[in-house]
């Protein structure tokens, strides 16, 4: 039986860039180039290695966003995915993480799966959330945060490396994971795969496909406010010295007025 | 007065900083009431007591060592029921923003990660947060339901403010989900006898420039010194220099200590995200044009194998 592979993408702006709010206070995904987020490249990865083990599988790559959002999807598929959905929404601008992941739970469903792949967070919001919340949602368990991952027997093993322990885990599928930026380089698109990746079908859904409200998501519907947002002053220039063989000396001086000695 | 519910992080019931940080920021918004799961209820108590709990709820079970994440949060939602808070308190840690997350949607409620301070506010605590790799600060409410929030390590200085701390039995029925997934082994991280990095008030990193894992010795020498923690680049870490636990920046650990001091570190936007809120920022790295010394408080522009030694015996022979 085919192993159906979801694995979720967001499209988030470079952070490289110069990143700003917009007068909403929701992030300005307007001024800087967007991107697929590089944590989910792992996320990818790691769907391609699955699939590769399994007799037959199929990987869906699935992104929540705005019209561009579909460039990370096109990496996606570039890289080897099957086939994308990508829900996109007017009112779904300003959406928080609980709405995120209600939307994503639904899409999933919608898709059909054996396994939800995520990354470990993504890099514009970076709350490393969103996974543990579709669990919760979609009612299976969740092996994340793997540095890890195998899938055999209708089982997802994996390793989870945390501050005071390193946790081998076990749970049966359907099951969701989300992987670390140690789990393994990688792979970029070979020329092939972006020339296969024009032919790959692209869904697109919006909230009435679904089955959700506009109440329920979006910046009306969000459970939280950003109030305000303020760039932080640029620290102001210190001193650099030229090491001329007291460099080491100079820096305890200046360790000895902050009282750090 | 208003309760609020404080998951405490802790080994064996010696409680870790970070969740006497939360127990101050707390008292800010009503009374601390700590949630405590595991073994070392007793001994945790009177250190919670001490930091203002006025309860402390606590349960033990073979699941919450045995399964991931679900069982606490069962036991969570347990405390939550009980108390009905204003306000539920999370380290954010790994774990915590995974309890955090999942304690959200079972009671509806909004979340905030991250937090790095905490006030009260006329509809709700109001959080800090950091973003954009620490270039802005933004100031959130949740605006539906019990307010979950996770904070960061170093966002308050604990404060002593004794309280009874009664110890209260929590029961606990774990949900048909708690089992989902099961911790076949766990290999406990070996101590290094050096302060936590996340909590330590003095960090010390190393990075691409330190050139070999034999010359780590180098920078773990500096932070002996100034009884620092050790914190490492990605380019280290992925170089198999220093272990991943003690990577600093987006995808390692954030940090924001009293101190931080980089050696062989260029200073990427990844990096930065993990330190760029430490209160002194020092750098030592051969290229002066290095980034990192934009955010400088002192920079030393030279050989880290020649700056470093230097620096240790001085550390050494002014502490005597
Ligand atoms: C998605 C993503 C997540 C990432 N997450 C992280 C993260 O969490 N943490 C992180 O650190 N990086 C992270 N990175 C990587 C980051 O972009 C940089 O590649 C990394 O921080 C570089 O490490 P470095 O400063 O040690 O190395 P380099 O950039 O190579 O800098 C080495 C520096 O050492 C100096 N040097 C060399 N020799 C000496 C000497 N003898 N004495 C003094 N100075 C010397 C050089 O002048 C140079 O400035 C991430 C990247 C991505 C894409
Ligand atoms: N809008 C989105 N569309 C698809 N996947 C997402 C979206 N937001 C978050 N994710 C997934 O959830 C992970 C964690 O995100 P976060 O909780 O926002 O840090 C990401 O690495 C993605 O795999």
């Amino acid at each position: 039986m085919s192993l159906r592979i979801v694995v979720c993408v967001k499209y988030v702006p470079d952070a490289t860039g110069d990143r700003h709010f917009a007068e909403d206070l929701t992030v300005d995904r307007d001024d800087v180039d967007g991107l697929l987020s590089e944590l989910d490249e792992y996320a990818v990865e790691q769907a391609l290695q699955i699939a590769d083990e399994a007799d037959d599988a199929e990987i869906t790559v699935l992104t929540v966003g705005p019209e561009d959002a579909k460039d990370a999807l096109r990496k996606a598929l570039s890289m080897g995915a099957h086939k994308a959905v990508h829900v996109e929404d007017d009112d779904l601008h300003g959406t928080d993480a609980l709405g995120t992941s209600l939307v994503l739970a639904k899409a999933v469903e919608h898709v059909g799966y054996d396994l939800v792949i995520s990354g470990m967070a993504s890099t514009d919001g970076g709350m490393g959330v969103v996974p543990a919340m579709l669990a919760e949602r979609l009612g299976v368990p969740q092996v994340t945060l793997l540095s890890e991952v195998a899938v055999a027997d209708g089982k997802v093993t994996g390793r989870r490396d945390g501050d005071a322990a390193s946790e081998q885990l076990e749970a049966s599928l359907p099951a969701v994971v989300s992987v670390t930026d140690q789990s393994g380089e990688a792979r970029y698109p070979s020329f092939k795969g972006i020339m296969a990746a024009k032919k790959k079908p692209v869904e697109s859904l919006d909230l009435s496909d679904l089955g959700l409200e506009a109440e329920e998501v979006g910046l009306e519907g969000a459970w939280t406010k950003v109030d305000e947002a303020n760039e932080r002053p640029a620290r102001t220039a210190g001193t650099v010295v030229k090491d001329e063989g007291e460099g080491g000396k100079q820096l305890a001086e200046f360790l000895a007025g902050q009282k750090f000695i | 007065m208003a309760e609020v519910l404080v998951y405490v992080d802790h080994v064996d019931g010696a409680v870790r900083k970070p969740t006497l940080e939360l127990l101050t920021l707390a008292r800010r918004i009503g009374e601390p009431v700590a949630v405590h799961l595991g073994a070392g209820a007793d001994a945790a108590a009177a250190t919670l007591a001490e930091y203002g709990a006025v309860k402390v709820l606590t349960a033990d079970a073979a699941e919450f060592a045995d399964y991931l994440v679900v069982p606490k949060v069962d036991a969570l939602q347990a405390a939550f029921e009980a108390v009905s808070p204003v306000a539920v308190l999370v380290p954010s840690s790994a774990e915590g923003k995974e309890i955090a997350a999942r304690l959200a949607v079972r009671i509806g409620s909004g979340i905030i990660t991250d937090a790095v301070d905490l006030e009260a506010g006329a509809e709700g605590p109001v959080a800090t947060q950091s973003v954009f790799a620490a270039s802005y600060s933004t100031k959130s409410r949740v605006t539906k339901g019990t307010p979950v929030i996770t904070v960061k390590p170093n966002s308050a200085a604990p404060e002593a403010a004794p309280a009874a701390g009664t110890v209260e039995q929590l029961a606990v029925s774990f949900g048909s989900a708690s089992t989902g997934t099961k911790v076949v082994s766990r290999t406990p991280r070996e101590s290094t006898g050096r302060p936590e990095l996340t909590e330590a008030a003095i960090v010390v990193s190393g990075g691409r420039g330190v050139n070999g894992a034999e010359n780590f010795s180098l920078i773990e020498g500096l932070a002996d010194s100034l009884g620092a923690a050790v914190g490492a680049s990605r380019a280290a870490v992925d170089a198999g220099w220093y272990p991943h636990t003690n990577q600093v920046g987006q995808t390692g650990k954030s940090v924001s200590p009293q101190l931080y001091i980089a050696a062989g570190i260029s200073g990427a936007i990844q990096h930065r995200a993990g330190m760029q809120t430490s209160k002194t920022i020092v750098a030592i790295n051969k290229d002066a044009e290095a980034p990192i010394f934009d955010l400088v408080d002192y920079g030393v522009v030279g050989d880290l194998f020649e700056v470093v030694p230097q620096l240790t015996e001085e550390v050494k022979s002014r502490k005597g």
